[in-house]
């Protein structure tokens, strides 16, 4: 065993694999990041529309929730590979395919944890609100998601830390993030089993710390019933 | 958009039988890793919540660091990474043995079990103590009481969280595709390929994908029914990473 492969390419590993500095449009927190803000959009307008009274709406928010939960993420990432260039006309480049896919998919998982954050919600807090005289849209506003949001941290820090893991996959269709990045030294290195471990390593200090948080904020009984 | 859609290329040629495999190798995989996950999610489940120090700490240790790493990560390793340091003889045999389908098992099932873990964990936590406190009072010893007592009701309450991790392995046996485990991806993939049909072979894959996890979610229902102990719910950890 020999770590220095390692420490020879640690900024290619770290700059280029994982934060997305460097001559390929790479990066695991490049995609991660805005995967989970869009996701976290599309993923509340789906929720509330599951939640709405007409069927219009909640019954594609339902059709959508349970396609993308049903369908493995290594399926939706080739289906936005080899579908865009056909309905476009023409090829994206990975970080666009796999951005979509990611916001897409995720939007599924993250439209779950609104849901359950707005119901979360005690029901008088609705009572009150319309008693106040507040219509539909700004109770929502005002009123439940500011309290939903404080129940759903904990989950989406969870959801972030799935995310930051299957962000390992856009790496199949080529896109250089911290996985690929490991690939592509081993392929010149021959050192499987070092560059594996310290990816490893790398993942499970990020997944981990956050879920010492999540675990924290459970723990301290800080999130709801305010 | 204009797409001529010819479905006749799924089952013209091999492409049929190319589907069929797939399906094939994706139960097989799954059902082999979901055997090992089980196995390891029970014992580690149970031995986090046991009396001894060490023992709770060595199973935390397992969890936590294989559940926080991607499993594709996990595929390479058990593919790439672990090989190399076997004995020749079981590196010869495994050559011969199709070392991807074994790595992926492995990747599978020790991934998944490390979850699976979590999820009994709940089980055996939503598990009054005085339950095992009585168990230990009638005489049993502490692996006893584990053994008939406290891991047969968990695995009775976790039925509905367990079958959300069930539904994930298969879908994530989908990975296995990356370290070449000629699954159902992959054989998309490769109808794809043959056929440049990117949108029948993908639908069919996908339809495929879903009707299986229906057809598992339906099974499990009837199992959660007959399994159910009134009163008692797990509060399962399902969003868990």
């Amino acid at each position: 065993m020999d770590f220095r492969v390692i420490t020879d390419n640690f900024s290619f590993l770290m700059l280029q694999g994982f934060i997305g500095f460097g001559p390929f449009a790479g990066g695991t927190l490049r995609l991660a990041l805005p995967a989970i803000v869009l996701g976290f959009l599309l993923g509340t307008c789906i929720g509330l529309a599951r939640l709405a009274h007409s069927p219009w709406l909640s019954v594609p928010a339902k059709v959508y929730v349970e396609f993308f939960r049903g369908v493995p993420l290594v399926m939706v990432i080739f289906w936005f590979w080899f579908i865009v260039p056909v309905m476009l006309g023409r090829s994206l480049p990975e970080y666009a395919v796999a951005l979509t896919a990611f916001v897409m998919f995720e939007a599924a998982y993250l439209a779950e944890i609104v849901r359950a954050g707005i119901q979360s919600v005690p029901r008088g807090q609705v009572e009150a609100a319309t008693a106040t005289g507040l219509a539909r849209a700004p109770m929502m506003r005002y009123v439940i998601l500011p309290q939903a949001l404080r129940n759903m941290i904990p989950a989406l820090v969870t959801q972030f830390i799935v995310l930051l893991k299957d962000t390992s996959l856009a790496s199949i269709i080529g896109y250089v993030d911290l996985t690929k990045a490991a690939q592509i030294v081993n392929n010149r290195e021959i050192r499987p089993f070092e560059l594996y471990l310290f990816i490893a390593v790398v993942y499970w200090i990020c997944s981990y710390t956050m879920s010492r948080y999540v675990r924290r904020w459970e723990n301290a009984g800080g999130q709801s019933a305010r | 958009m204009n797409y001529n859609f010819d479905w006749s290329v799924l089952w013209s040629g091999q492409t049929g039988a190319w589907l069929l495999d797939g399906v094939l190798v994706t139960l097989k995989i799954s059902s082999l890793a979901w055997l090992a996950a089980v196995a390891l999610g029970i014992l580690s489940g149970a031995l986090r919540t046991a009396p001894i120090t060490l023992l709770r700490w060595l199973a935390a240790a397992y969890v936590e660091f294989f559940r926080n790493v991607p499993l594709l990560v996990w595929m390479f390793f058990w593919y790439f990474g672990m090989p190399p340091l076997l004995p020749h003889a079981l590196q010869e045999w495994l050559l011969d043995h199709g070392a991807e389908f074994w790595a992926g098992v492995c990747a599978l099932g020790v991934y998944h079990g490390a979850r699976f873990s979590e999820v009994i964990r709940a089980g055996i936590h939503a598990i009054p103590r005085t339950q095992f406190e009585a168990a230990v009072s009638t005489g049993l010893t502490v692996p006893q009481a584990y053994r008939l007592i406290i891991v047969p009701i968990a695995l009775r309450l976790i039925v509905p969280p367990a079958t959300n991790e069930t539904l994930n392995l298969l879908k994530n046996s989908s990975v296995a595709l990356t370290i070449g485990v000629a699954e159902l991806t992959f054989q998309t993939r490769q109808i794809e390929t043959y056929t440049a049909r990117a949108f029948e072979a993908l639908a069919a894959g996908t339809l495929i994908y879903l009707l299986l996890c229906l057809a598992i979610a339906a099974f499990m229902s009837r199992v959660e029914r007959s399994m159910a102990i009134p009163g008692m719910i797990a509060r399962g950890q399902s969003g868990e990473p």
